[in-house]
């Protein structure tokens, strides 16, 4: 498979949130503004392709030659934890202005399933180290399209006169299904 | 006691209450089995990992807890990923990628930091039963009815004579969406009217 369709297929036709639900947590509770959308979208992109050259060393230098693939979980899961906790400390030291604008979504990261998810699917389907790290970009530019897309809506309909018992969570799932279902129109692409 | 266990299954429902750990009720739940043998695996991962954290919880420095936990979690849910493999392939090849995703399931860290860091290791491990237990029946209810509206079964049994049209749109995750956004909308319909009619 070419760079250029891992990147595709991990952003638009394999979508992480809309078709392989992965990161619905941070897509329901993000996505109420644009801004905090996009600045929760870019720092989960640079926490997967920080976590994708990690997890990748770590699986097949690490835990392959030396027989221990059962602690894949376990091991990618406190890497991820560490990256985050590294990431935070790295932005307030070089860049304090980016820190306060991701600074709250930073710790949220850590149990975002789609970080973990995406790096347990690139080992499964053997991907290089360089394919590893589109993969990873792919994956969260993904997740960004998706929470932006659906914070635009969702500011849109504060002003939709919507039945009591859907407002709040309920309908924001049904947009999110014909979000998904406009996506199933790139099936096909790759 | 009784109180702790039965939180879990309506007041504090993880799916239709608090709307944590939601991607594997989206994403396992394209049957009512599936649904019932993930919410499962999750309710003893809860279950244990409550009950050793609630053990451990005078151990554990106070600034390292997150990390401890997960790691008491990532322990049970590799357990719970190795038995299911060797036992249970086909299932464990269906769930497959959610079943190690269930460390990073809010619920099973929730519980930890929000109950099982205070409260004895019986009570924890009730807790750990309700939520469990509540998780399943949200995930069992959607997948039955995906399965039902989408391929006519019921835990794989043909309820539709053969050739008759189903909602293939069910079985896709544009039907996981729009079902669990309808089925919220119900439970708030639900309590609206119980508070009414207890005012």
């Amino acid at each position: 498979m070419s760079l250029f369709t891992i990147l595709l297929s991990a952003l638009l036709v394999n979508n992480f949130v809309l078709v392989r639900f992965l990161g619905i947590c941070p897509f329901m509770g993000v996505s109420k503004d644009v801004d905090s959308a996009i600045g929760m979208g870019l720092a989960t992109t640079f926490v997967m392709v920080v976590a994708a050259a990690a997890t990748w060393l770590i699986q097949w230098f690490i835990l392959e030659p030396l027989g221990l693939p059962f602690l894949q979980t376990l091991s990618f899961i406190l890497v991820i934890a560490s990256m985050v906790q590294l990431v935070e400390m790295f932005l307030h030291k070089t860049s304090p202005g980016l820190y306060r604008a991701m600074g709250i979504f930073l710790p949220l990261i850590t149990t975002n399933c789609a970080i973990l998810g995406f790096a347990i699917m690139g080992v499964q389907n053997s991907y290089s180290f360089i394919e590893t790290v589109i993969f990873g970009l792919g994956a969260g530019l993904g997740f960004t399209l998706a929470l932006m897309l659906m914070a635009g809506i969702r500011e849109e309909m504060q002003f939709a006169d919507i039945p009591k018992p859907l407002r709040g969570v309920g309908i924001a799932f049904i947009v999110a299904g014909l979000l998904s279902l406009a996506f199933g129109g790139f099936a096909g692409l790759v | 006691m009784w109180k702790d266990f039965v939180r879990g299954l309506w007041a504090d429902n993880p799916t239709f209450r608090l709307n944590i750990g939601l991607c594997p009720v989206l994403a396992v739940t394209v049957s009512a089995l599936n649904g019932l043998s993930m919410g499962l695996a999750t309710t003893l991962v809860l279950i244990c990992s409550s009950a050793l954290i609630s053990l451990l919880k005078n151990l554990i420095p106070a600034k390292v807890r997150i990390p401890a936990f997960i790691i008491v979690i990532a322990t049970f849910v590799t357990i719970v990923d190795l038995v299911m493999h060797a036992y249970l392939p086909d299932l464990h090849s269906v769930l497959g990628l959610f079943i190690p995703l269930i460390v990073v399931n809010c619920i099973v860290l929730g519980r930890a930091e929000a109950f099982a860091a205070k409260h004895s290791v019986l009570r924890s491990a009730v807790d750990g039963i309700g939520m469990g237990l509540g998780f399943t029946w949200a995930l069992t209810l959607l997948g039955a009815i995906r399965e039902l509206l989408g391929s006519g079964s019921l835990f794989g049994m043909a309820l539709l004579p053969e050739g008759a049209t189903t909602l293939g749109i069910m079985s896709l995750p544009p039907g996981a969406f729009i079902t669990l956004g309808l089925l919220m909308a119900m439970m708030n319909m639900i309590t609206a009217r119980q508070k009414k009619t207890a005012s």
